[in-house]
């Protein structure tokens, strides 16, 4: 027991020194989730600001002026035509000019007074769904304050039945508060992922992987020897981009770090179990990259990161069971904005434990019995 | 081949220095003044680090001298490199083959580089093939040939363009005999029936006997310039033979006059040991008799040496304090043991058994299988069948702390290149669970030993090789095997390098060490108490240098040397079997 503690802690002391006495991988492992965190904080955004919309007020009543100026003065959308007829409409959705057309019928103001129900039209591009979805809404909500408004300012009844949303943990439901967060788990997959399929691939290139296999260290130890110093890595990387989530980003933490870090230790110990698993199964760095790269894509788009998984079919929210961001996914952003406890985690947590169970004993057989 | 005036390269008072990674400054040439005349060969000879690459490269405008003028061809290699390369053949040590494209490919991707012309490929493609012997590979991945055959196909490349100069940066190491005569054949072919001059770096003494005249580099100084014969005859009257007592190795007696300062060089040969005297009436032990013989270049190379560097310092080693010796046992012992990669059969029912204290030595060309041999012995790959034992147990299946009992040095070097050279040290005495005062003993025993010491603190990676192999070594030696499998060792390594290696082997054989040794230089079969010859992953021959020797044709003008043996027994073995010429590596 002793001699094994022994060599584990020489195999420890061996991966932190190569990777600290290159300055390449020292560079390597603290940059890029700085700058993939930036980057994605700010570019990866559902958020509309200056949405370019067109008008056709064929009314040109005091409602619609009032109904435009809404439209103007909300900061989402930017007036860029004002158009005198249906033909119009066609050629500037069609050239992208504008997101969404306003239509107003010539009968608007007239409609309202009389207290009948006035329509609005409006065309949106469909080609990009979300931004055109996202977009109607605001539109939706813009419109019933003017009903609203209207109402009260010319003694109407209250509408029998009106919504008042209130979004929870996010108030103006800034895509960013959802999206950096996510970032901790995505990030440190991505670095744990490449870095621990690149270093046992590394050492069979190098012909050190069977200078070890010569000497008495147990595959079982080789094991430890590169999961330990992965995982204190990835949760450094993982800390850095919390960092930048809550002194750059500014985004309220709502629950206790003790948890985030209870739910992280099992997810960056799965992402070295993968990370391994795929480096013992490869001949060289060439096919430790390629590896990694197939599995990420799949990783990321079933996580849960960018769309919900409640949408996805039902084979794929099968396969998103065994991916391990869409546990820590989950974690981060209950931890994060709901202030989550460990005991509601427990659920995201052990389907972790059990990946990291299964893949690094794998991992660590494999080392031994791969045919070379 | 032109009727220039000017010599083909000329050179005077070149100077370069070379900055390493720790802004320490090294000397690469120092005030190197030469000339190569036009038509013939012409050898670089030194060891490694002696500045020969260095040199080439300068004459290939690779790099540019900082001191001194260079012309080549008549140009000034500095002021138009271009035009010098269009006209000159440059093979790099390790030449640019694309792995991945055939063989013809490979020859059309230069030949297309070169802007060679349709009707120039219709009359030099057939010739090339022809004198290299590819023809029938033509469709094969460069990356599947063996590592002659790749020297072959570098040297094809070369020449798709008929160049006036060719420049040979070391196209001979890591060659097994049969490939490097080859190589050989082909170069001298060029030399005398095209009339091409060729400039060639060599670390192999006898290829430079071969040359009309020779360099003689050391430390990025010129030390002789000559013919061969005026190289020779700086040891004449200093060479003879001493014979060792009966039933000594010859390798004690060669060991025991390395160490002898009345001694410039020896080495063993043929049963008995040739040596060079310091001087003509140098004194050297009086029991040992000596049979004045003809000098050779080597002798004259390394008595030239020993004048200008410090070589004389003796490699003779020892273990440590608990090395106990116990001949007679079996230590290894291999059964009918068989591998296969698919269909393809790299060791083929091999049996053999190496006894405690033996130095053991596995010979045969690239790719016969004495890799793989090593690797199942080593227990890094499964046997397909058959059995094998290392001190009693399979490695493979047995205990971890099995694997205490056995160093291993593989062929390439491969300890962590970014770690220090006692950072190495560290990691493997913890692998090996040397731990407190013990651990401190071995490290300081290996850095002493190898004189590691100065060169503690820097990266492994950047070690000249020479002490790369030392730092290999001593890893593989801090736990006092006593089993050491050492394969290729000696493989790129310079004479002097490979003197100082067998001459620690020599002395851990004598505390009870076994070695296992694979080697393609078949004159160090003269260190070996037995050697087995592998060819196509079959054992061709077995026993005593002596036995081995026996082998080799007669011959009038020199006595049967061990390579004459191998080439006639992998040549007799190949017409029995009617195999190809070559294989692919395994």
């Amino acid at each position: 027991m002793r001699d094994s503690l022994l060599r584990v802690a020489s195999l420890v002391r061996k991966e932190v020194l190569a990777l600290m006495r290159d300055p390449r991988s020292r560079v390597i492992l603290f940059v890029p989730p700085l700058l993939q965190s930036f980057l994605f904080g700010y570019a990866a955004t559902f958020d509309l600001n200056h949405a370019p919309y067109a008008v056709y007020d064929e009314d040109r009543s005091a409602a619609s002026a009032d109904l435009l100026a809404r439209m103007d003065g909300s900061g989402v959308f930017e007036r860029v035509a004002t158009i005198q007829q249906s033909s119009d409409i066609a050629r500037l959705i069609d050239d992208r000019d504008a997101l969404l057309v306003l239509r107003i019928g010539p009968d608007f103001e007239r409609k309202l007074s009389a207290g009948q129900q006035a329509d609005i039209q409006l065309i949106a591009d469909g080609r990009n769904s979300n931004t055109a979805g996202t977009a109607v809404s605001y539109v939706t909500a813009i419109v019933s304050g003017f009903n609203a408004d209207w109402r009260a300012a010319h003694d109407m009844p209250d509408p029998p039945v009106t919504t008042s949303v209130r979004a929870w943990y996010n108030g103006n439901l800034e895509t960013s508060w959802n999206m950096i967060p996510g970032l901790i788990g995505t990030i440190t997959l991505l670095q744990v992922l490449m870095l621990t399929a690149l270093s046992v691939a590394r050492e069979r290139e190098d012909g050190t992987f069977d200078q070890l296999l010569v000497t008495p260290i147990r595959p079982s130890e080789i094991m430890l020897g590169k999961a330990l110093p992965s995982t204190v890595i990835g949760l450094i990387q993982a800390t850095i981009i919390l960092l930048v989530a809550q002194l750059w980003f500014k985004i309220p933490f709502a629950g206790s770090f003790v948890t985030l870090y209870a739910g992280l230790i099992p997810f960056v110990i799965a992402s070295v179990g993968i990370g391994l698993f795929v480096s013992s199964l490869v001949a060289n760095m060439q096919q430790a990259m390629l590896f990694s790269f197939i599995l990420l894509m799949p990783f990321i788009l079933l996580s849960g990161l960018a769309t919900p998984i409640a949408n996805m079919p039902d084979v794929f929210q099968w396969m998103t069971l065994i991916d391990p961001l869409r546990y820590a996914l989950d974690i981060t952003r209950r931890v994060y904005l709901e202030g989550a406890g460990l005991g509601q985690l427990i659920g995201d947590i052990w389907p972790m434990l059990l990946i990291g169970a299964i893949t690094l004993p794998i991992a660590a057989w494999m080392f031994r019995n791969r045919l070379t | 081949m032109t009727e220039n005036p000017r010599p083909a390269i000329e050179g005077h008072g070149i100077g370069k220095l070379f900055k390493r990674s720790g802004g320490e400054i090294v000397t690469a040439l120092d005030d190197v003044s030469l000339t190569v005349e036009h038509g013939g060969l012409a050898a670089l000879v030194g060891p490694d680090g002696a500045g020969k690459t260095t040199l080439i490269r300068l004459m290939a405008g690779l790099l540019t001298a900082d001191t001194g003028t260079l012309t080549v061809l008549g140009i000034d290699i500095a002021q138009d490199p271009q035009s010098v390369q269009d006209r000159i053949g440059y093979m790099p040590q390790k030449f640019g083959l694309y792995e991945d494209l055939s063989v013809q490919e490979n020859l059309d991707l230069y030949a297309d580089l070169h802007g060679v012309t349709v009707e120039e490929r219709k009359r030099t493609y057939p010739q090339l093939m022809d004198m290299t012997a590819l023809g029938p590979f033509a469709k094969r991945q460069a990356g599947r040939l063996s590592g002659g055959m790749k020297q072959k196909l570098g040297l094809a490349c070369t020449l798709v363009r008929a160049p006036d100069l060719l420049l040979l940066d070391e196209p001979t190491v890591g060659v097994d005999p049969l490939s490097r005569r080859e190589l050989w054949e082909i170069i001298l072919h060029l030399v005398r029936e095209q009339g091409l001059t060729v400039l060639i770096s060599t670390s192999y003494l006898d290829e430079a006997e071969r040359c009309a005249r020779t360099v003689v580099m050391h430390d990025g100084k010129v030390l002789a310039k000559g013919p061969p014969d005026s190289i020779t005859k700086i040891a004449a009257g200093r060479a003879f033979l001493a014979s060792p007592p009966d039933g000594q190795p010859a390798r004690q007696l060669q060991a025991r006059l390395l160490d002898d300062p009345g001694v410039t060089d020896a080495v063993p040969q043929g049963g008995r040991v040739r040596l060079v005297k310091t001087s003509a009436d140098a004194d050297v032990p009086a029991a040992v008799e000596l049979v004045a013989v003809e000098p050779r270049f080597e002798d004259g190379f390394m008595a030239l040496l020993h004048k200008a560097a410090d070589t004389g310092k003796s490699a003779s080693m020892s273990l440590g304090q608990t090395a106990k010796r116990h001949n007679g046992e079996t230590a290894v012992e291999v059964d009918n043991l068989v591998r296969k990669f698919g269909t393809f059969t790299a060791v083929d029912h091999v049996s053999f058994a190496v006894k405690t204290g033996e130095i053991f030595g596995l010979l045969g060309p690239n790719g016969a299988g004495k890799t793989t041999t090593f690797r199942m012995l080593c227990g890094l790959l499964p046997a397909s069948d058959g059995t094998l034992r290392v001190a009693g147990v399979d490695l493979r299946k047995a205990r971890a702390s099995a694997r205490q009992r056995v160093g291993y040095v593989a062929q390439k070097f491969s300890l962590y290149g970014q770690l220090s050279v006692i950072q190495n040290l560290e990691f493997f005495a913890g692998a090996y669970g040397l731990s407190g005062r013990r651990r401190k003993e071995r490290i300081a025993w290996a850095m002493e030993q190898f004189e590691l010491a100065e060169l503690a603190k820097l990266p492994s990676g950047q070690l000249p090789g020479g002490y790369r192999q030392r730092l290999a070594m001593a890893a593989a030696l801090l736990h006092e095997p006593e089993i050491l499998f050492l394969d290729e060792p000696t493989s790129g390594a310079d004479p002097l390098a490979r003197r100082e290696f067998w001459q620690r082997i020599t002395s851990l054989a004598e505390e009870g060490v076994t070695a296992i040794v694979t080697t393609h230089f078949m004159e160090e079969a003269e260190y070996c108490d037995r050697v087995i010859i592998l060819d196509a992953g079959q054992v061709l021959a077995q026993g005593t240098p002596a036995e081995i020797r026996a082998h080799a044709p007669e011959s009038e003008d020199h006595e049967p040397t061990m390579e004459d043996a191998f080439i006639a027994v992998v040549e007799e073995a190949r017409r029995e079997h009617g195999r190809p010429g070559e294989r692919s590596a395994a």
